[in-house]
């Protein structure tokens, strides 16, 4: 009874790479009547995590595998011990209703999946594991066999059969049973294709608890039983046919009464095995089904779904309990920051924007915003959501919602107010031609005088919306219209940008930068800078407010490097940067924000002042969202939780490993200078304020490659000082007038 | 391989008719096969189910059920007759009246001494075999309700019986119920419908599976009379039930097309304990299932659709072979076109009438494979209905296209045929000889003077044929030596020159007679398969015959013995995608301007051998025709082989050479005859 989730519930740290097989992290979920409470266990990164079941909380987060865990199994012996197995080639014991580790077993190899039967001798059997070379016979720290070879890395197709008889396993188009006592290996295969174009290829297995009975999903989402596998030839199967795409987890449940199976389609489905005919269905639970698993007594069954959700479902069909992880899948959206509920808001499923907690580490809620039925088929161009912009005080959200290529466009701009009565943004203007072509850029007037939109898009033209009164429309709710609509020689606009008090737009086109009252809607002055198209374009604040950042990238550098990421934070008013980390993780970094922290920190090392306010957080390409924290930050939280150190290096979180091992390069860094006056300026500001403009408050960040640094870095300063004059001049032109 | 005009005619409206019951032979390995039409047709099943009689049918036959007793074959139907075929001259033998009303089931016991009746009036009547007839025994307790289904226990003491919303079981000995098991009705609407028992199986260990039209599929124990499990196969109806020798595999037909089958296994590995579990589930067909039969290496079923579908086991198949194939056989086994090939008119004989059809013409000439346009537009000439209840077994049109006979089991009838231009008329022949009451096959000399009909124990009779006087020649007789032959003949082929006669039997022997000593010439060695076409060739006189395992044999009459090009196939043995053609070969002719030809056919190909090209070895490509066309003229002889394969046709019914080198291929396409079923029924389909 084993579930995998797809990790990535906030991961503060930095860790090592994982492996290939996208994160396969099981979460168990386990039933225990003494303390009349229910726990679901699962792995999650390199933690395992334990859950209330019923109140849906993180109930202990056990710490200590240096890698991706891939496994979590109860412990036959004592229902009050769970193992767990990871990349990192251990498997750990823990008591995991107080959090203690137990007991470490070492092994030399990445494990990749972790199988538990009652009958064989109090230790759990490990499978062979499936690795490049073949697994050794003896390996230190414990005697262990392979029992098969060549078994697919997916948790989902190995299972223990009716009271640890025997073990079966497919791959591709074979279903291997071992039988332990008569030490005999069955052989099933499939043709790859039939006539009819099905698709015979194995996804999972799972065995009947009672019966000898195995059963298979496949490719095209049908289900076989089978039965009388200890036969070379007259073996029998019985075919099932519901799901339209491949059936990725099955499971019975403890009796053998049901057989659960879910797959892309996020249809929960329930076979009755006594009727075959019979199955209950429990659509709509999220992203596709991942993983089932059920209590050990059938009461709940859980679903694992791909956008890193939880469901715990009662026996009777009902959904009891949800635990949402920050949903995985495609991210168009930056990162923005909500700044009424202090959520970072993304896309989240399908058609939705998540508002993710990142203080509590959980969803906060999700907003539907394409407000259609989202079908859950390969290859269907649905509606998702592209751009998402929250005005000052978080009381309009924008959003951009597109569906096809660029010959079939179809796209929708979306205003959003908020609603103090239900507390929740409702739809407040759907915009369905609000430009020619494809949004590029979005930005609201920070100006408390009007409400005001500026949408930047690829038909040449940038267009201000403003809120319509209330006395124009009488009783309905004021709406959106159109007020001006500018261009430039017909360029593109890419990238547009409010100054801090909404008197100047910026709208960059290609290479050039134009600045626009906001008044008169007349072009001030134009900026050009030669080395290529703008990508972003931003005003400094407070007292860089002054400077204008722009980000010229040599596209052709960019695109092609895949080495680490790097880090840089700068200060507007330095050209050299004031942070630097190397190789934060692998892949590029997709997107980054800073978010406010609940209550300041008050570190003294100038280093990392820039954290004292706000935190970086950063989106990988694996979407895993990452932190930098401070030394102290991680003795504190250490230090709130009780933790029974087995060793030492438990006790060390990944991010002090890696800080000490990129001490050495950190040392250089060192060298550079940080700056950190600005914060004695901003404390001055009332504290609502700050924490709303925090996360576009102080630093410019840019993400970028070593080998483009360089050129980089020097058109900055070069562009910096010339924009600063050109500035200055502009300033003065303006105070004349 | 040439080049023909071909007439590709699709106006034959053939329609097989649904198929009602099946029943198994399994010492002789033989399949009953009963229509709706009333015929009953006989497989083999060791000779590829090969169709080896056809006892056709009458109006209002309505047979119901069939059940072997040894090597008698008996059938109930609606009419409330039971009736007893003789297999060997294809004929009903006897019938007899149970009055018990209308009968819908009959079963034997494995002893063979007794046969049960359901009747509609509620008994079960028990008659006992005797030599030659069957006998009313006894009545076992009547009920209220009709008798669907019949199920004898092995040991034939008790007797269960298939009811509306009920099954009992009787014993035989005291003729009283022993139980009455309930049968629940379906769910929603169908609550206030009665639950037909449609399919009852006692097995020799006392349970009891039942098949009734709520769907389910239900394991009663006898012992104490409950349920034991109930399986929901279907929405619709289960229609039938059969049970394999071993009883460890039980097969069920539903309404929606499918057959379900369920296995006795242990559910714990090799533990004894054993329960019926649903296993697969075969689709071959889009109506009801009316019949279906568990044969152990294989699953016979058949329906509202017409088709008679094999689909093997292949877990209980040792070795690969041709009963690994699915088979679904549609069309009958033998012609029923017949071709007048000097006048160009094709006879189709279907159940009650007759069509005679004059080919349309073309002067055109075009490219290979273009439509050629139509000068004169095939022409309907003649629809002749029969008399009294009988269907037509056999017809045939004389080359010359004058004469035109067809025989039912009860008459035989030769009419004459008067064509000036566009006026058409028949005039019947009174006064045919008194022996000429029925035939099995007919057939005509290439000059239309004399008349061959294939009678009762594998006689033949010549009559000669005049303008003005029909005269009874003699009747040819195969040697009746140690064994008298009594099997009806199915093939019958005289020679171009009108010196030889060939007929074949179901027993599958091979006489060729001497037509101007009027007498036995020789035997051709008996083949252990059936034969399914033949052919004399009209130059060398040698005999071709085709076997239903797809062997091909080609026989000298002059100098009784095969010849050189039969023996060197024997040697070298065909191609085995040639041996794995899943249809026989219905009919084979030849082309006179290329005497080398052999020209044959079955459902899904014709094919024309060359006897003068090298035959094909196992390694080369035997579907070449596309490959060749893409050679150059010089490789082709160095890939060309002997057999020259052609599939541009659909569904094929017979093919024939004209004299005008023009080529008749009749067609009947299976979509169009799917088009004729009645709608199937409704389910939900993905994504509809």
């Amino acid at each position: 009874m084993v579930l995998h989730s797809i990790g990535g519930f906030l991961v503060h740290k930095m860790r090592d790479p994982v492996l290939d097989n996208t994160a396969w992290l099981k979460t168990y979920y386990y039933y225990y009547c003494y303390f009349l409470c229910r726990f679901l266990i699962c792995g999650s990164g390199d933690s395992v995590k334990v859950f209330s079941t019923s109140t849906e909380e993180c109930v202990h987060v056990l710490e200590g595998h240096t890698d991706q865990v891939t496994g979590v199994a109860l412990n036959p012996a004592n229902h009050l011990q769970v193992y767990s197995c990871s990349a990192d080639g251990t498997v750990r014991l823990w008591d995991f209703i107080d959090g203690i580790l137990i007991k470490t077993f070492i092994f030399g190899y990445p494990i990749l999946s972790l199988y538990v039967s009652e009958k064989h001798a109090g230790n759990f059997q490990l499978l062979a594991l499936h690795l490049p070379k073949v697994p050794d016979q003896e390996v230190e720290a414990k005697d262990m066999f392979a029992v098969l070879c060549d078994i697919s890395p997916n948790p989902g197709s190995t299972a223990f059969g009716q009271g640890g008889e025997y073990i079966a396993s497919a791959l591709g188009l074979r279903l291997n049973v071992y039988f332990f006592r008569k030490q005999k290996t069955y052989r099933f295969s499939l043709k790859a294709t039939d006539k009819k174009g099905a698709k015979n290829a194995f996804t999972c297995v799972a065995c009947h608890p009672k019966d000898d009975c195995i059963a298979t999903g496949h490719e095209d989402g049908k289900i076989r039983l089978w039965r009388n596998f200890n036969q070379k030839k007259e073996y029998t199967y019985s075919t099932q046919h519901w799901h339209h795409n491949a059936v990725s987890s099955l499971c019975f449940t403890p009796e053998g009464m049901h057989l659960l199976s879910g797959g892309v389609e996020s249809v929960l489905v329930q076979w009755h095995c006594e009727e075959v005919n019979k199955k209950d269905f429990l659509p709509r639970l999220g992203g596709a089904i991942s993983h089932i698993a059920v209590s050990s007594d059938g009461q709940m069954y859980c679903t694992s779904h791909s956008d890193n959700k939880i469901n715990i479902i009662h026996c009777s069909f009902k959904l009891s309990a949800v635990i949402q992880g920050l949903v995985k899948g495609n991210i168009w959206t930056d990162l923005v920051i909500d700044s009424r509920t202090k959520a970072l808001v993304m896309n989240g499923r399908p058609g939705h924007l998540q508002f993710y907690s990142l203080q509590q580490d959980k969803q906060l809620y999700s907003l539907d915003i394409v407000q259609q039925e989202y079908i859950y088929e390969e290859g269907l161009d649905q509606f998702e959501v592209m751009k998402a912009v929250f005005d000052v005080r978080g009381n309009w959200l924008a959003t951009v919602e597109e569906r096809g290529r660029d010959s079939d466009l179809e796209f929708a701009l979306k205003l959003w107010g908020f609603n103090e009565s239900a507390q929740s943004l409702e739809l407040n203007t759907t915009i369905t031609a609000a430009h020619q072509d494809r949004i590029t850029s979005m930005c609201f007037s920070p100006s408390t005088e009007t409400t005001m939109l500026v949408t930047a898009a690829k038909d040449g033209q940038f267009k201000v919306w403003l809120l319509g009164t209330d006395s124009e429309t009488q009783k309905e709710q004021a709406s959106w219209s159109c007020d001006f609509v500018g261009s430039y020689h017909g360029l593109q606009p890419t990238n547009c940008c409010f100054s801090s008090d909404g008197s100047l737009l910026a709208v960059s086109f290609e290479e050039v930068v134009t600045v626009w009252s906001s008044d008169t809607w007349g072009l001030l002055t134009t900026l050009c800078q030669p080395p290529g198209p703008i990508r972003e374009l931003c005003f400094g604040r407070l007292s860089c407010s002054k400077y204008l950042a722009c980000l010229h990238l040599a596209v052709t550098c960019f695109l092609f490097d895949k080495l680490l990421e790097h880090v840089f934070v700068f200060r507007p008013s330095e050209p050299r940067p004031l942070f630097t980390q190397k190789a934060v993780c692998e892949g590029k970094v997709q997107r980054c924000v800073f978010a406010p922290r609940a209550e300041p920190l008050d570190s003294c090392d100038e280093r990392f002042q820039w954290l004292n306010r706000s935190r970086l957080y950063y989106l990988t390409e694996k979407m895993e969202l990452l932190s930098f924290s401070t030394q102290t930050e991680d003795e504190r939280i250490l230090k709130s939780r009780k933790q029974l150190l087995v060793d030492d290096s438990v006790a060390v979180t990944p991010f002090y490993l890696l800080l000490g091992k990129h001490r050495r390069q950190q040392e250089e860094e060192d060298k550079l200078n940080f700056m950190t006056n600005q914060v004695s300026e901003r404390t001055q500001h009332p504290q609502a304020s700050v924490a709303v403009k925090e996360h576009v408050l102080f630093f410019f960040f840019l993400l970028l490659k070593i080998i483009v640094l360089k050129i980089v870095l020097f058109s900055f300063i070069q562009y910096g000082t010339s924009l600063e004059e050109e500035w200055r001049d502009t300033q003065s032109k303006l105070l004349e007038v | 391989m040439g080049e023909f005009k071909v007439h590709r005619v699709r106006f034959f409206d053939y329609m097989p008719s649904a198929i009602r019951a099946l029943a198994f032979q399994p010492q002789r390995e033989k399949i009953a096969v009963a229509r709706t039409s009333g015929s009953v047709e006989i497989f083999n099943c060791a000779d590829r189910f090969f169709q080896e009689k056809i006892i056709p049918g009458r109006e209002q036959a309505a047979t119901e059920a069939l059940a072997w007793v040894g090597d008698r074959l008996f059938s109930a139907g609606l009419n409330g007759v039971i009736s007893e075929y003789d297999l060997e001259n294809q004929k009903v033998k006897y019938t007899i009246d149970a009055f018990g009303g209308p009968m819908w089931t009959i079963a034997s016991n494995q002893q063979g001494t007794h046969l049960a009746v359901g009747c509609e009036d509620g008994t079960v009547k028990l008659f006992e075999v005797c030599e030659g007839k069957i006998q009313f025994e006894k009545n076992l307790a009547k009920q209220k309700g009709r008798i669907l289904s019949l199920s004898w226990h092995p040991s034939g003491s008790r007797i269960v019986a298939g009811m509306m919303d009920m099954i009992r079981v009787f014993n035989t000995e005291t003729g009283q119920s022993v139980h009455r098991l309930l049968v629940e009705r379906g769910i929603g609407a169908s609550r206030s419908v009665e639950c037909v028992v449609w399919g009852v199986v006692y097995l020799s260990d006392g349970t009891i599976i039942s098949g009734d039209s709520s769907g389910k599929v239900k394991i009663w124990d006898d012992l104490t009379g409950t349920l034991i499990k109930s399986h929901q196969v279907t929405k619709w109806d289960v229609l039938a039930l059969s049970v394999s020798q071993d009883e460890t595999s039980v097969v069920a037909g539903t309404s929606e097309g499918t057959v379900v089958q369920f296995q006795f296994l242990s559910v714990v590995l090799g533990q004894e304990d054993k329960e019926w579990v649903q296993t697969r589930i075969f689709k071959n067909h889009t109506h009801d299932v009316r019949a279906v039969l568990e044969l152990g290496t294989a699953v016979v079923s058949g329906g509202m659709d017409t088709q008679f579908v094999v689909r093997p086991l292949l877990d209980k198949i040792e070795e690969r072979g041709p009963e690994c194939v699915l088979r679904k056989i549609q069309f009958p086994h033998r012609s029923l076109v017949s071709c007048a090939k000097k006048a160009g008119l094709l006879l189709f004989q279907y159940p009650g009438h007759l069509e005679l059809w004059r080919l349309g013409e073309s002067d055109g000439h075009g490219a290979s494979g273009s439509v050629l346009p139509v000068k004169r537009k095939p022409e309907k000439l003649l629809h002749l209905k029969i008399k009294g209840e009988e269907h037509i077994c056999c017809s045939a049109v004389s080359p010359c296209g004058e004469w035109i006979a067809y025989s039912t089991v009860a008459s035989f009838r030769l009419y004459r045929l008067h064509c000036d231009n566009n006026n058409v008329s028949i005039t019947k022949v009174s006064k045919l000889p008194k022996v000429l009451s029925s035939a099995n096959q007919i057939c005509f000399s290439s000059d239309s003077s004399k008349l061959f009909a294939a009678s009762t124990c594998s006689s033949v009779h010549v009559v000669s044929l005049s303008q003005t006087v029909h005269k009874f020649v003699c009747t040819l007789k195969p040697k009746s030596g140690e064994t008298l032959l009594t099997t009806a003949v199915h093939l019958l082929a005289a020679s171009e020159d009108g010196k030889w006669l060939a007929s074949a039997n179901s027993d599958r022997e091979v006489q060729i007679y001497n037509l101007t000593k009027m007498k036995l010439h020789s035997t051709v060695p008996v083949y252990n398969s059936g034969v399914t076409a033949m052919a004399i060739h009209p130059t060398t006189n040698n005999l071709f015959m085709v076997h239903a395992d797809q062997q091909v044999f080609e026989y000298s009459i002059e100098e009784k013995k095969y010849t050189d090009w039969s023996r060197q196939v024997q040697r070298n043995g065909l191609h085995y995608l040639w041996l794995a053609r899943d249809t026989p070969v219905t009919n084979v002719t030849f082309n006179p301007k290329n005497p080398t030809h052999i020209i044959l056919h079955d459902a899904y190909m014709f094919c024309i051998i060359d006897q003068t090209l090298p035959l094909p070895d196992s390694s080369s490509q035997f579907y070449n025709q596309l490959t060749l066309r893409s050679l150059p003229e010089k490789d082709r002889t160095k890939h060309s082989h002997a057999f020259k394969m052609c599939k541009t046709f659909k569904e094929l019914m017979f093919v024939e050479l004209m004299e005008d080198q023009s080529l008749v291929a009749v067609e009947r396409p299976l979509v169009e005859i799917a088009a004729q079923l009645p709608a199937p029924v409704r389910q939900k389909k993905f994504a509809t």
